[in-house]
């Protein structure tokens, strides 16, 4: 088994205990109402909002094992929270690997104070297909720009600070035509929509966002003009993991419920888990959650060590978010009738763990990245 | 200001097993965490080090594995740590603990304020802390809800059951917390990885000097004869339903089919 540091395992043990008590009795109550502002100064006080930023910007120096353990114990309480943080985290990592030293210094500090930031890349009509996208940030004399269009399916949309936009600079150049801008929410032009009446994952905030000639001055454009979706599709490559260890701790909490209720649910005079095809399910779960922790920690492994991970993190995302969709559904099944009520969690769990096949990169292109790379090589 | 803050590492359950054998509790494979109560008083003393200024020095008596709580303590603001460990400490009682304590408390020097729990949760004698400042010769203030310190004296609210009182004690002196002087903070990542960073002394009999006629089981006047375990308590759950009129005829006649009224 990958061997933790002893401060990884004792920041394990306290993401768990601040999960159990400030989190978990919360993810019921959100999935009906929607994300809990309240949490935020409570993950800031943690030291959790920002663990994986350098300590010079108020972070908490978190390598990537570190951040996912993070991401990992979160999801074990709430999916959706670990999403917030994922989402928060994947538009940060734009401004800390690509943003100049001003915008570092001016926007980086505020993720470690909890002012939240989401990640728009997709909209109505452009997906997958990202390189189809229609706003466009027209350049003026003075180098600012004047964005137009919008966005949609914008995770922390309504509950952000900033939005890190992709939008075109260059509408004829395709992929390369596509620049990244920091637009705050109080941005005159911007429109966040309703929320969305979302499966799962409703302890998000997803909305539809609108630009009507929002003015950004030239410094915050974050990294070169028409490398935003490169700078995109890296940031996508770290959120990955974060999905992987989303799936995970989604896989190992509905596992727990299944494993308690079929042990106290009596059939035909006996618990249910003594039924072959009851237990069985079991081992099955029990095998994906290991092999779905063993790509996680190495992917992080990887990527601190500075290499590649496109096709690994597209991997575990792959396996871990059908294998996510696969258990909770076992795990539904094992509760019966009850699995189908709002009561006993795991129908929301299942919910949940639709997204993780969508969101950040569809099953199916993750297949284009992998079968790619095998072809290539 | 020099504060030295004594913890305690205790079995992290509720289902206590007894040892059949021996009577003992049993600790193996129990997980262990920091004494709630202790993690009040390390609370206690980092937020005097916010607010005035100090050194904050966690001190624990216990097996090696009580490591684990002063790494905690370290990472919840404390700056140095202190195990007391020595076979010669084993099976000690609360006198024979204190007088270890004390002397701790004394190689480490010019302290100004001793911070404890008001109790462990396992021994729950709530003895140490006052039988260490007697050692020591230093005032004591137990039941402590809240805490201050102005110009050489600690000041504390101690809740009483009838009444509540504001007392205060020249320094050097020990103060027992309860649960009500604070919400411990967690501990966060990036502290706990200072934490491992910084100075964690283990100290044996030698090392301190002690007579080991007055440490450990030599040492302890009193024993523990015979533990048995809690109870268990059957909870008969029973859920009424109707108007709050029906409802309470309903429970009066439950209480008087079961004698109880
Ligand atoms: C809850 C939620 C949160 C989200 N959060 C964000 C966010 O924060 N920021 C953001 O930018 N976006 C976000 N998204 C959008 C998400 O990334 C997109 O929904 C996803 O990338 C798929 O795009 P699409 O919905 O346009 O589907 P489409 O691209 O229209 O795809 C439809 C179907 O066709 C398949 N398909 C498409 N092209 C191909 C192909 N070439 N070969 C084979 N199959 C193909 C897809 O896999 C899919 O099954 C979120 C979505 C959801 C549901």
């Amino acid at each position: 088994m990958f061997k933790f540091t002893e401060e990884q395992l004792m920041i394990r043990d306290m993401v768990r205990e601040f999960t159990t008590n400030e989190i978990e009795p919360r993810d019921r109550d959100m999935d009906e109402n929607g994300f809990d502002r309240t949490l935020i100064p409570k993950l800031v006080e943690a030291g959790l909002i920002a663990i994986h930023l350098p300590e010079q910007y108020g972070g908490g120096d978190g390598d990537t094992v570190t951040s996912e353990i993070v991401i990992n114990e979160i999801a074990k309480g709430s999916a959706s929270v670990a999403l917030f943080l994922d989402a928060h985290w994947l538009a940060a990592d734009m401004i800390l690997h690509h943003g100049t030293e001003e915008q570092k210094a001016k926007y980086l500090p505020q993720v470690a104070e909890g002012k939240i930031f989401a990640f728009g890349l997709t909209e109505s009509n452009a997906g997958s297909d990202a390189g189809a996208i229609k706003s466009v940030a027209e350049k003026q004399a003075d180098g600012s720009y004047i964005l137009n269009g919008g966005k949609a399916w914008i995770t922390n949309s309504g509950v952000a600070d900033y939005y890190l936009i992709m939008a075109k600079t260059d509408p004829e150049a395709g992929n390369k035509g596509i620049s990244v801008f920091v637009v705050p929410k109080e941005a005159e032009g911007l429109t966040v929509g309703k929320f969305e009446k979302k499966m799962g994952m409703r302890g998000t905030g997803t909305c539809e966002l609108s630009f009507d000639n929002i003015k950004i001055p030239a410094e915050d454009r974050v990294g070169p003009e028409g490398r935003g979706f490169m700078i995109a599709m890296q940031a996508l490559d770290g959120a990955r993991i974060s999905i992987g260890a989303i799936a995970s701790g989604l896989m190992q909490h509905a596992m727990e419920k299944a494993v308690k209720y079929a042990k106290e649910r009596t059939t035909f005079g006996k618990p249910i888990y003594k039924n072959q095809a009851v237990g069985f399910k079991f081992a099955d779960m029990a095998a994906k959650i290991r092999a779905t922790d063993l790509m996680i920690w190495d992917t992080c492994q990887m990527k601190d060590e500075g290499q590649r991970i496109s096709v690994e993190a597209a991997e575990l995302k792959l396996l871990s978010s059908r294998w996510a969709c696969e258990v909770t559904d076992d795990c539904i099944q094992i509760h019966g009738g009850n699995g189908y009520s709002r009561e006993f969690d795991v129908e929301r769990f299942y919910r949940d763990a639709k997204l993780l096949e969508i969101g950040e990169g569809t099953s199916e292109i993750l297949r284009m990245v992998i079968s790619g790379a095998v072809i290539g090589r | 200001m020099k504060i030295l803050v004594f913890i305690k590492q205790v079995p992290d359950t509720d289902d206590v097993k007894l040892d059949p054998k021996t009577g003992n509790i049993m600790r193996e494979g129990v997980a262990s965490k920091l004494n709630p109560l202790d993690a009040n008083a390390v609370e206690a003393a980092v937020q005097l080090k916010e607010k005035y200024g100090a050194t904050v020095h966690a001190v624990s008596m216990g097996p090696p594995q009580a490591e684990d709580a002063l790494k905690k303590a370290l990472a919840l603001g404390c700056d140095e740590a202190y195990l007391l460990s020595d076979r010669a400490f084993g099976g000690a009682d609360t006198l024979a603990t204190a007088y270890t304590l004390s002397l701790a408390a004394r190689k480490i020097g010019d302290y100004d304020l001793l911070l404890f729990g008001r109790h462990a949760i396992d021994g729950d004698t709530a003895q140490t802390g006052p039988a260490t400042a007697a050692f020591l010769g230093i005032p004591q203030i137990t039941l402590a809800s809240s805490i201050d310190v102005q110009d050489g004296y600690v000041i504390c609210d101690r809740v009483l059951e009838a009444s509540s009182q504001k007392v205060r004690a020249r320094l050097p002196a020990a103060v027992a917390v309860t649960q009500e002087i604070n919400t411990p903070r967690y501990p966060k990542p990036i502290n706990i990885m200072k934490a491992l960073k910084k100075p964690r002394y283990v100290w044996n009999a030698e090392d301190l000097g002690a007579d080991t006629s007055r440490t450990g089981i030599p040492g302890s006047p009193s024993s523990t004869k015979e533990l048995l375990e809690p109870p268990k308590r059957n909870a008969d759950t029973k859920y009424f339903s109707g108007s709050a009129e029906e409802i309470a005829a309903q429970i009066a006649d439950m209480l008087h089919d079961e004698h109880l009224i």
